[in-house]
């Protein structure tokens, strides 16, 4: 009985392994019951809006062909953003062998996949014609690989989110055999993921960057711009993560992880403020079409000021976040810390999304200028992603934490229910 | 029965008898309540999917398709028009001739602003009649500026203003065309005569070119489209006027089903002041060769490096 689950083979532990998840994302206290269904309700409305979406038409939607994108692009924007900042714990765990943020390291994985299932459903919601979905699988349909930018990123969403479920699923289905992890079966996708995740952000700038109709996106700087917000959102949304951990579940978290992603917003916060700044210099003091876009969006036009409120909030947001960042009290008080990751976090979500994709339509380029506001259905399909995509990070993080932690393993699972 | 619930529990040393069995019910019964809310939920989607044939969903590219099947294909779509649109039309499909390169040249000095292209476009290309689409907007621009925010395409008085010119645009089918290079499902491409085509049975709406497109050429169906029986043209082609349907991207094809058979375009037989001039640019005889070679013609923002087919010039 020294190391029986060793003997186990893999056919039987595996559907144990893939079982106990089931029951660990069905299972919980009262709370875990509540905000569960909670979600589930959100996703449900969700669901109904967008199947109303998809009988009536995109005409539910408040896009038109001056504004032929809008939230859901906005949203998928900057989703994959957060997607991509997760790899913020994977390189001071694996390139810095910062041990203690090896142990947490997980967190920053599984928010990958949550936030690449939440991305791609919202490209889902934005097609037009959904049913022809299978049109863009290599193989299947006709995939314009490599002239098109939304070919690439097809791959390399897919393959992000391969990489981090292989990564995640292997360590933890070792970790429940109580077994020690085989290096070569991970660590090379570990640095794999490392260039991964920096190619998903800058394949999803260039998608926009590479269009040069479009004055407002047609800028080599930003790819950088991306990439900087995404090391804010990412790890941002990681220290709030690591705090509820350690509040709801057993798994020890040190403190030294959330310096270490502190020390990291400190610096790109500040480079993501430089990067706008330097864009906006370069527009507003050249003029001409090229800041057209950017007036309509900080002073509107013509009567037209539709997205001012929008990009004047997140300004102010992320200007009082980075302050407050750098402020000493941050190392100390959680309760600061973590009211400037949620300023930083909407302050991007509305710089990134919305005051990144609307404007490039507006005005539009024959100079007419169409205002676009969300309308009820988008805001309901919105929310309901979201709250999907918050589901399925609390069952991905409890079944990862329960296992982490011993709390569930392979032994136990066999002494409760022998073969 | 209580034995048989004793001997159920028993491998779960957690949980005691009761708890084991009732924890397991309230699952199944939140599972069951799920599973019915997401099937209402989702319900809309019916209506939809019993218009959806599998035909339809299993459809092949253009480009893929042989001629029988491409066959099979056309009948099926006349077959759906008469169905949905009570009318009884003929779609072909035209390939590009031989020899024949259309270009398309426009005369500002002579353009009133009377839209009638726009309108012929709208009836020729079975466009929805609720929004009155058309290809062409037709912009009303100051005197001395070739700047469109100085123009405006929603003009509503008597034509032609004093101190105004007016400048038609639809899609240049450029040499170039950054809205082919973006279809992430090659959707559309440029055809072998110049014409940049959709397969709206290919396109999955995901209006990527539209973002692409410099011009503000293409449409999207936000709704399926609304025709009165009485108004559906029947004469159709599967590249270009056959009614879309809903979700996908549209465009100008400069009327290939009546270009590629020797006719004028729709909109070039509407305009009643010969501003428009539409051939072939291999034929040294042709009048839109006699334009390029003798006036001065320009293209739409060159610098984006697009090699519009489409010209405009001065008198």
């Amino acid at each position: 009985m020294a190391e029986p689950s060793k003997k186990v083979p893999h056919y039987l532990s595996y559907p144990r392994f893939i079982w106990r998840a089931l029951v660990e994302s069905t299972d919980g206290n009262l709370l875990f019951y509540v905000w569960m269904t909670a979600l589930t309700a959100l996703a449900l409305v969700g669901a109904n809006a967008w199947a109303h979406q998809v009988a009536d038409g995109m005409g539910l939607t408040g896009m038109t062909d001056h504004v032929s994108w809008g939230l859901y692009i906005a949203n998928f924007t900057f989703l994959v953003g957060v997607a991509a900042g997760g790899v913020m714990m994977v390189i001071p765990a694996y390139l810095y062998d910062d041990r203690e943020m090896h142990d947490v390291v997980i967190i920053g994985e599984v928010l990958a996949i949550a936030s690449l299932v939440m991305a791609m459903l919202f490209v889902v919601v934005d097609l037009g014609r959904p049913d022809r979905f299978w049109h863009l699988i290599p193989g299947l349909g006709q995939f314009n690989f490599p002239m098109s930018m939304l070919a690439w990123d097809v791959i390399v969403l897919n393959g992000y989110l391969l990489l981090n479920l292989h990564i995640v699923g292997y360590l933890l289905y070792k970790r429940y055999r109580n077994e020690k992890p085989d290096r070569r079966w991970y660590i090379p996708f570990v640095f794999l993921s490392i260039i991964w995740a920096i190619s998903i952000h800058t394949v999803t700038a260039f998608l926009y960057s590479g269009l040069g109709g479009r004055y407002f996106w047609n800028t080599a700087i930003l790819a950088p711009r991306f990439i900087a917000s995404a090391f804010v959102t990412g790890p941002a949304i990681i220290i709030i993560s690591l705090q509820l951990v350690r509040y709801f579940t057993k798994l020890p978290v040190p403190r030294k992880p959330i310096q270490t992603l502190i020390s990291i917003i400190k610096v790109t916060i500040l480079i993501n403020l430089f990067l706008l700044g330097a864009e906006l210099f370069t527009e507003f003091y050249t003029g001409g079409s090229h800041a057209k876009s950017a007036t309509y969006l900080f002073f509107g036009m013509d009567g037209y000021t539709g997205l001012v409120p929008w990009i004047w909030t997140a300004i102010v947001l992320n200007i009082a976040a980075a302050i407050m960042i750098l402020h000493p009290l941050a190392r100390k008080n959680f309760a600061f810390l973590n009211t400037a990751c949620i300023l930083a976090f909407i302050g991007l979500w509305i710089e990134k999304g919305m005051g990144l994709i609307i404007p490039g339509f507006i005005p539009t380029p024959l100079g007419e200028i169409v205002e676009y506001t969300p309308t009820l259905t988008e805001w309901q399909v919105t929310v309901g992603i979201w709250a999907f995509g918050l589901m399925i990070y609390t069952v991905a993080l409890k079944i990862a934490i329960r296992i982490l932690t011993g709390e569930s393993n392979l032994q136990k699972d066999i002494d409760a229910s022998p073969p | 029965m209580s034995d048989v619930d004793a001997k159920e529990s028993a491998p779960v040393p957690e949980d005691d008898e009761t708890g084991f069995t009732r924890r397991t019910a309230l699952k199944a019964l939140g599972a069951t309540l799920g599973a019915a809310a997401f099937a209402r939920a989702m319900a809309p989607l019916r209506s939809w999917s019993a218009d959806l044939s599998m035909d339809e969903f299993l459809q092949q590219h253009y480009h893929e398709m042989g001629e029988e099947e491409l066959e099979k294909v056309l009948r099926r779509l006349e077959k759906e028009t008469l169905e949905d649109y009570g009318a009884e039309v003929e779609i072909e499909d035209l390939r590009p001739q031989e020899g024949v390169q259309f270009g398309y040249a426009l005369n500002l000095s002579v353009c009133n602003g009377c839209r009638k292209c726009a309108e012929a476009c709208n009836k020729e290309n079975n466009h929805d009649r609720k929004t009155n689409n058309s290809y062409i907007r037709v912009f009303e621009m100051e005197q001395g500026s070739l700047d469109f925010e100085k123009g405006t395409a929603s003009y509503d008085h008597t034509v032609p203003a004093p101190g105004k010119y007016y400048m038609p645009v639809q899609c240049l089918q450029c040499d170039n065309p950054p809205c082919v290079d973006v279809c992430p499902v090659e959707a559309t491409w440029k055809e072998e005569d110049g014409v940049v085509v959709i397969d709206y049975n290919w396109c999955i709406g995901c209006r990527y070119c539209e973002a692409a497109c410099p011009y503000h050429a293409r449409r999207f169906n936000w709704h399926k489209p609304e025709i009165p029986t009485s108004e559906v043209n029947p004469v159709q082609a599967y590249l270009s006027n056959r009614i879309r349907p809903a979700g996908v991207v549209e465009k100008c094809h400069f009327c290939l089903h009546r270009t590629r058979k020797g006719e004028a375009p729709a909109c070039q037989e509407a305009c009643p002041t010969g501003a428009r001039v539409f051939g072939n640019l291999l034929d040294p005889d042709s009048d839109i060769r006699w334009v390029l070679e003798n006036k001065r013609v320009y293209v739409l923002k060159e610098d984006l490096g697009t090699r519009p087919r489409f010209f405009y010039f001065f008198d």
